[in-house]
C-alpha cells in the first residue's frame, strides 16, 4: 500500500446520469444523477426507504437500473455485473454484515484477494511452488491490513465468534484488501457505540488519507457525515433532493422537511 | 500434558500457513499413515475386507461430497449416481485397452465422473437450498437408469454386471479374483492418502476460500467478484471426480464386481451423506469420523454383539442399525450441529489449555 | 426419428382417445398420491419452516401401524384409532425431542434432522411390525374393491372404484384442511406462524402448541395417503423411493402452496405417464424413474419460484 501523501480532490471517477430502478410495481430509484471525484468521501444520506442501499447496488452491478448510466474511470457500461464492478476496483462492505461466518478472521480477509490470485489450479492441486508463494505474499498484504486496523489478536478467530464492532471492522478489511479504486460503505456505524465510532471514523479518514481511496458512504449519524464527507447526496423516495457541500445541505429547506416528515 | 504448542514460534508465513502448524499434530498423522500401513499384515482377511477396505472407499466418497456440500454449501443426493459413472468409465477403459494399467484407469475414471458432475451442477446457478437437492436427485435416478439400460455399459453381459477382469501391477494381482485383500487394501490406502492431501491442498488454498465464501454467503461472494458459476461448477467437478474415484474403487478393489444397479443406488447417496453430516460439515477429517462410525455400527450390531453373547438375529441387527443411525444423526445434530470433526476440535482445544478452562 | 419422437406419439393419441384416457386417469391417480405426500410437506413447511424429509417415510409407517395392529388381533376400527394416537405421539416426540432443541438453527441442520426421523422411523416400524411387505386391510375399512368399466370413445376405459374412493376422501381432506385453517382458531393462529415466527410469538401464540398440531396434522394426512396407497399395492418402506417424488411436486407447486401441491401432483403425474407410455419405448423403457425430476428440473430453470410462488428479490 503506497501512501499517497497529500490529500487532493482529483478528477470524476464515477458519473451516475438519470438512474431509476423499480421493483414489480415499486420504484426505490428515481431519475438520479451525481458524480463522485477521486479522493474524496461523499456521503448518500436520507430517511430509511429512500433508495440509498439500492443506489450502491446499482453502482456495483447487483442491481440493474432500468434507465439511466453509469460511468466509472471513463467507461461507461449500461448493465455491468458484480463481477465487473469488483475486477475494476469497486468494492463495499454492507448494512448488515456479509462476512463469512465459518472462517476465520485473516481466511475472510483474504478472501478480497481472490481475484488477484490467479496462479493455475494446477498448482492448487499441490499447494507446492507457485501456488504457495502466491499465498505468502497475499498473506503479506493481508497483514498489511490487520496491522492497519489493529486486528492482530482475532486473526484466527472465526468470524461468526466476534462481537458486532469488530465484525464490522473484519469486514472493512476485507474489502480494503481488494485494494480498491472506489470504496463504498453502507452504514458503517450503524449499531456501534460512541468508541467505536470514533475508532471507524479514524480508519475511514486514514483509509482516505493515506491510500487515497475515493469512498462513498450511507450513514446515518449526521454528525459523522457532517465531519466526514466532503460532499453530500441527499434522496428521498428515491428522488434527489439535493447535492452540495455539508453546509449546503444541512441548510436546505427540502433536506430539513424530508428528515423531519413535512408532507410535501 | 504432551499436547502443548508452546514453544513453537513461526517465524514464517509458509510455516504458519501449513495445514497443521502445531508440531504433535504433523506427528500424530504421521504415526497414523504409518500404521495404516504397517499393521495390516497381523490382522486377518475378514478385518481387512470387511472393516478397512469399507472404511476407506466410504471415507473417498465422503470427503468428495464434503467438498461439495461442506465445503460450498450445495446438497447433493447424486453422490451414488456420480460414483457409478466412475466405475462404468473404469470397466469401459479397461476392457477396451487392456494394456493400459488399471490404476492409471482408476484415477482417469474420475474425470468422467467430473464431467457428468459438471453437467449436472450446471443447473445450480440459477437453484440453491433443497432445488438443487432436486435437481442432483434427477441425476441420481436418471444415471441409475442409465446403467441399466445401456448395455453397452456393461459390454453386454448377460447378467447385467461388472464382470471384473484380473489386472496386475508389477505381476502382482491387484484387482480381479487372485489379488489378495491385503494387496487392495494398499492399493486403495495408497489413493486414499494421496487424494487427501490433494483435497486438503485444494481447501487450504484460494480454490477452497472460493467455494467457502460461495457457502457462506453467496451474494457477498458474488459482489467480492466471485464467478459463482464457476465456482460452483469447479466444485461439482471435483466433489464428482474424488466420488468417481471412490466408485471406482469400491466396484474393482472392493466389491469385485457385481451388478451396479444395487449399488450405485440412492441408498448409497443418503448413507455418504449421513456420514458427512455425522462426521462434520466442511471438514476432511469429518469424512474419516463419519465413514468409521456409520461403517462400523452395523458391523459391531452384526458380528460384535453375537460375539459378546448377545444373540441378535440378522434382520434384527439390520432394523437395530436403522433406529441407532436415526438417533445418532438427531442427537449429534443437537449435541453439535457441526459434527464429530467439530467435537474434536474443540476437545483438542481444551486439551491444549489443560488443565485451565481457558 | 424426429418423426418418432415428435409425431407418431400425438398420432397415437389422436387414433386411440380410450387408449389415452385411460393413461391420463392413470396419471391423475398418481398425481393424487403424491399430492398428497407433498401435502403433509407444504403443511409443515408452512408452520415451522422445517422441509420434512421424512413425511413418505411416515406415510409407511402410519399404514404399517395399522395394519400390523389388525395383524396383532386388534378390530379394524380400534386399530384406525390407535394408529391416530400413535400419529399424535409422533408428532409431539418429533416436537419435544428433535424440534425444540434445534429451534433457531439453520434450515439445512432441521433438514437433516428429519433424514434422522425417517432412518428412525424405517427402523423402529421394522423392528416393531417386521420388516416384510403387508397386505392392507382394504375389506375391513370398507374400501371398495373391483374395476368398472367405460363404454366410451370408441374403446374401453377401466377405472379401479378404489381409485374413484382415493380421489373422493383425498378432495375431501384437503377441504376439511381448508375449512380448519380458514375458520378455526388453531388454523388462524397457524397462518400467522406461517408469515412469521417471531410475530406469532409477539402476540402470545404458542410455537410448540402449533408445532404439534402440524405435525399432527400431517400425520393424518400421511396416514390417509398411507391407507390409499397401501390398497393399491403393499404396505413396505419400498415406497420411500416413491415418495421422493413428492419433491418434483413440491418444485412445481411451490413448498407453501397447498393448491400448488395438488396441481402440481396432477401434472407429475400425468406427465410422467403419458412419458413412459408414449415416449418410453423409444428408449427402452422405465423412464418413469426420472421423468418426473427432469419435468422439476426443466421447469426450475425457467421459473425458480414455482407456479404460484412470487418472484424472489435477492437483498443484501
Amino acid at each position: 500500500m503506497a501512501a499517497s501523501g497529500e490529500r487532493r480532490i482529483g478528477d470524476v471517477v464515477l458519473k451516475v446520469e438519470n438512474i431509476s430502478l423499480a421493483f414489480g410495481g415499486v420504484r426505490a430509484l428515481n431519475d438520479v444523477s451525481f458524480d463522485i471525484r477521486a479522493h474524496e468521501i461523499r456521503a448518500i444520506i436520507g430517511p430509511n426507504g429512500a433508495g440509498k442501499s439500492s443506489m450502491l447496488n446499482v453502482i456495483n452491478g447487483f442491481y440493474h437500473p432500468q434507465q439511466g448510466r453509469i460511468t466509472f474511470k471513463d467507461i461507461a457500461r449500461e448493465n455491468f455485473g458484480p463481477y465487473d464492478a469488483a475486477s475494476r476496483g469497486i468494492a463495499r462492505t454492507f448494512q448488515n454484515i456479509a462476512l463469512f461466518k465459518g472462517m476465520s478472521t485473516l481466511d475472510n480477509i483474504m478472501t478480497g484477494r481472490l481475484l488477484k490470485m490467479k496462479v493455475p489450479f494446477f498448482w492448487q492441486l499441490l499447494r507446492y511452488g507457485p501456488a504457495m508463494r502466491e499465498e505468502v505474499e497475499h498473506r503479506r498484504f493481508v497483514e498489511g491490513i490487520i496491522e492497519f486496523l489493529e486486528i492482530q489478536a482475532i486473526r484466527k478467530v472465526p468470524v461468526g465468534r466476534l462481537p458486532y464492532g469488530l465484525q464490522k471492522r473484519v469486514e472493512l478489511g476485507r474489502a480494503l484488501a481488494m485494494e480498491p479504486d472506489l470504496l463504498l460503505l453502507d452504514e458503517p456505524m450503524a449499531g456501534m457505540n460512541v468508541e467505536e465510532k470514533e475508532d471507524m471514523c479514524r480508519f475511514i479518514l486514514d483509509i482516505n488519507d493515506e491510500f487515497g481511496t475515493t469512498i462513498a458512504l450511507i450513514e446515518h449519524d449526521m454528525s459523522v457525515v457532517m465531519d466526514l464527507s466532503d460532499r453530500v447526496v441527499v434522496l428521498d423516495y428515491g428522488r434527489k433532493i439535493a447535492d452540495g457541500t455539508p453546509e449546503e445541505v444541512r441548510s436546505n429547506r427540502e433536506v430539513i422537511d424530508a428528515y423531519l416528515g413535512v408532507r410535501h | 500434558m504432551l499436547y502443548r504448542e508452546a514453544g513453537q514460534f513461526k517465524t514464517r508465513y509458509e510455516a504458519d500457513m501449513a495445514v497443521f502448524p502445531i508440531r504433535q499434530d504433523v506427528i500424530g498423522i504421521a504415526l497414523i499413515i504409518a500404521a495404516a500401513y504397517i499393521l495390516p499384515p497381523f490382522l486377518g482377511h475378514f478385518v481387512i475386507g470387511t472393516v478397512l477396505i469399507p472404511f476407506l472407499v466410504f471415507s473417498l466418497a465422503a470427503m468428495g461430497l464434503n467438498l461439495l456440500t461442506g465445503y460450498t454449501g450445495l446438497l447433493s443426493l447424486g453422490t451414488a449416481g456420480f460414483m457409478g459413472v466412475g466405475a462404468y468409465a473404469c470397466y469401459k477403459l479397461t476392457t477396451l485397452f487392456p494394456e493400459v494399467n488399471i490404476l492409471v484407469w482408476i484415477l482417469l475414471s474420475g474425470f468422467f465422473a467430473a464431467a457428468v458432475g459438471v453437467v449436472f451442477g450446471l443447473p445450480s446457478l440459477r437453484i440453491k437450498g433443497f432445488y438443487l437437492a432436486v435437481a442432483t436427485l434427477a441425476a441420481q435416478f436418471f444415471l441409475e437408469w442409465c446403467f441399466v439400460r445401456i448395455p453397452w455399459l456393461f459390454n453386454y453381459n448377460a447378467s447385467g454386471a461388472i464382470e471384473v477382469p484380473s489386472r496386475a501391477l508389477f505381476g502382482l494381482p491387484i484387482v480381479g479374483p487372485s489379488a489378495t485383500p491385503l494387496t487392495r487394501y494398499y492399493v486403495i490406502l495408497t489413493i486414499v492418502v494421496g487424494l487427501t492431501w490433494i483435497a486438503s491442498n485444494i481447501v487450504h488454498g484460494r480454490v477452497g476460500r472460493t467455494w467457502m465464501a460461495v457457502r457462506d454467503m453467496d451474494i457477498a461472494a458474488e459482489l467480492m467478484g466471485i464467478r459463482l458459476l464457476r465456482a460452483k461448477l469447479l466444485a461439482f467437478a471435483v466433489s464428482s471426480y474424488f466420488c468417481g474415484v471412490a466408485g471406482a474403487v469400491m466396484m474393482f478393489l472392493w466389491y469385485g464386481g457385481g451388478e451396479a444397479k444395487d449399488t450405485f443406488s440412492i441408498n448409497l447417496s443418503f448413507t455418504i451423506l449421513f456420514m458427512v453430516i455425522i462426521g462434520g460439515l466442511g471438514s476432511l477429517l469429518g469424512a474419516f469420523f463419519g465413514a468409521a462410525l456409520l461403517h462400523l455400527m452395523p458391523i459391531f450390531l452384526k458380528f460384535g454383539l453375537p460375539a459378546m453373547g448377545v444373540p441378535l438375529g440378522g434382520a434384527t441387527a439390520e432394523h437395530l442399525t436403522h433406529i441407532m443411525t436415526g438417533a445418532l444423526i438427531i442427537f449429534f445434530l443437537i449435541v453439535e450441529p457441526h459434527g464429530l470433526a467439530r467435537l474434536w476440535a474443540t476437545a483438542k482445544q481444551k486439551l491444549r489449555l489443560w488443565p485451565f478452562p481457558h | 426419428m424426429l418423426y418418432s419422437i415428435f409425431v407418431d406419439p400425438f398420432v397415437q393419441m389422436v387414433e386411440l382417445p380410450d387408449l389415452l384416457v385411460q393413461v391420463l386417469w392413470e396419471g391423475v391417480v398418481a398425481g393424487v398420491l403424491y399430492a398428497l405426500i407433498a401435502l403433509g410437506f407444504v403443511l409443515i413447511f408452512k408452520a415451522s419452516g422445517v422441509f420434512n424429509f421424512a413425511q413418505g417415510i411416515m406415510v409407511v409407517f402410519a399404514a404399517l401401524s395399522l395394519v400390523g395392529l389388525h395383524e396383532n388381533g386388534v378390530p379394524a376400527p380400534l386399530a384406525l384409532v390407535l394408529t391416530v394416537a400413535i400419529m399424535y405421539a409422533l408428532a409431539w416426540s418429533i416436537e419435544r425431542i428433535v424440534l425444540r432443541p434445534l429451534v433457531n438453527q439453520p434450515d439445512i441442520i432441521l433438514f437433516m434432522a428429519t433424514f434422522g426421523i425417517s432412518y428412525l422411523l424405517i427402523g423402529l416400524g421394522e423392528f416393531i411390525f417386521g420388516g416384510q411387505p403387508k397386505m392392507m386391510i382394504t375389506d375391513q375399512l370398507m374400501l371398495p374393491r373391483g374395476a368398472i368399466d367405460l363404454q366410451i370413445l370408441g374403446g374401453r376405459v377401466t377405472v379401479q372404484k378404489l381409485d374413484i374412493a382415493a380421489a373422493v376422501i383425498a378432495g375431501m381432506m384437503v377441504a376439511l384442511l381448508a375449512v380448519f385453517f380458514r375458520s378455526t382458531r388453531v388454523g388462524l393462529a397457524l397462518r400467522a406462524v406461517a408469515d412469521s415466527h417471531k410475530a406469532a410469538l409477539s402476540v402470545g401464540i404458542s410455537l410448540n402448541h402449533i408445532w404439534v398440531v402440524v405435525w399432527f396434522t400431517a400425520g393424518l394426512v400421511a396416514l390417509v395417503t398411507g391407507i390409499m396407497w397401501g390398497a393399491r399395492s403393499d404396505v413396505s418402506f419400498a415406497l420411500q423411493i416413491i415418495a421422493l417424488k413428492a419433491l418434483p411436486v413440491l418444485i412445481l407447486g411451490g413448498f407453501t402452496s397447498v393448491p400448488g401441491a395438488i396441481v402440481g401432483g396432477l401434472i407429475i403425474g400425468v406427465g410422467e405417464k403419458l412419458g413412459e407410455f408414449y415416449w418410453g419405448p423409444l428408449v427402452g423403457g422405465g423412464i418413469e424413474s426420472w421423468l418426473a425430476y427432469l419435468i422439476a428440473l426443466v421447469f426450475l430453470l425457467f421459473r425458480p419460484q414455482g407456479l404460484f410462488g412470487e418472484k424472489i428479490i435477492e437483498r443484501i
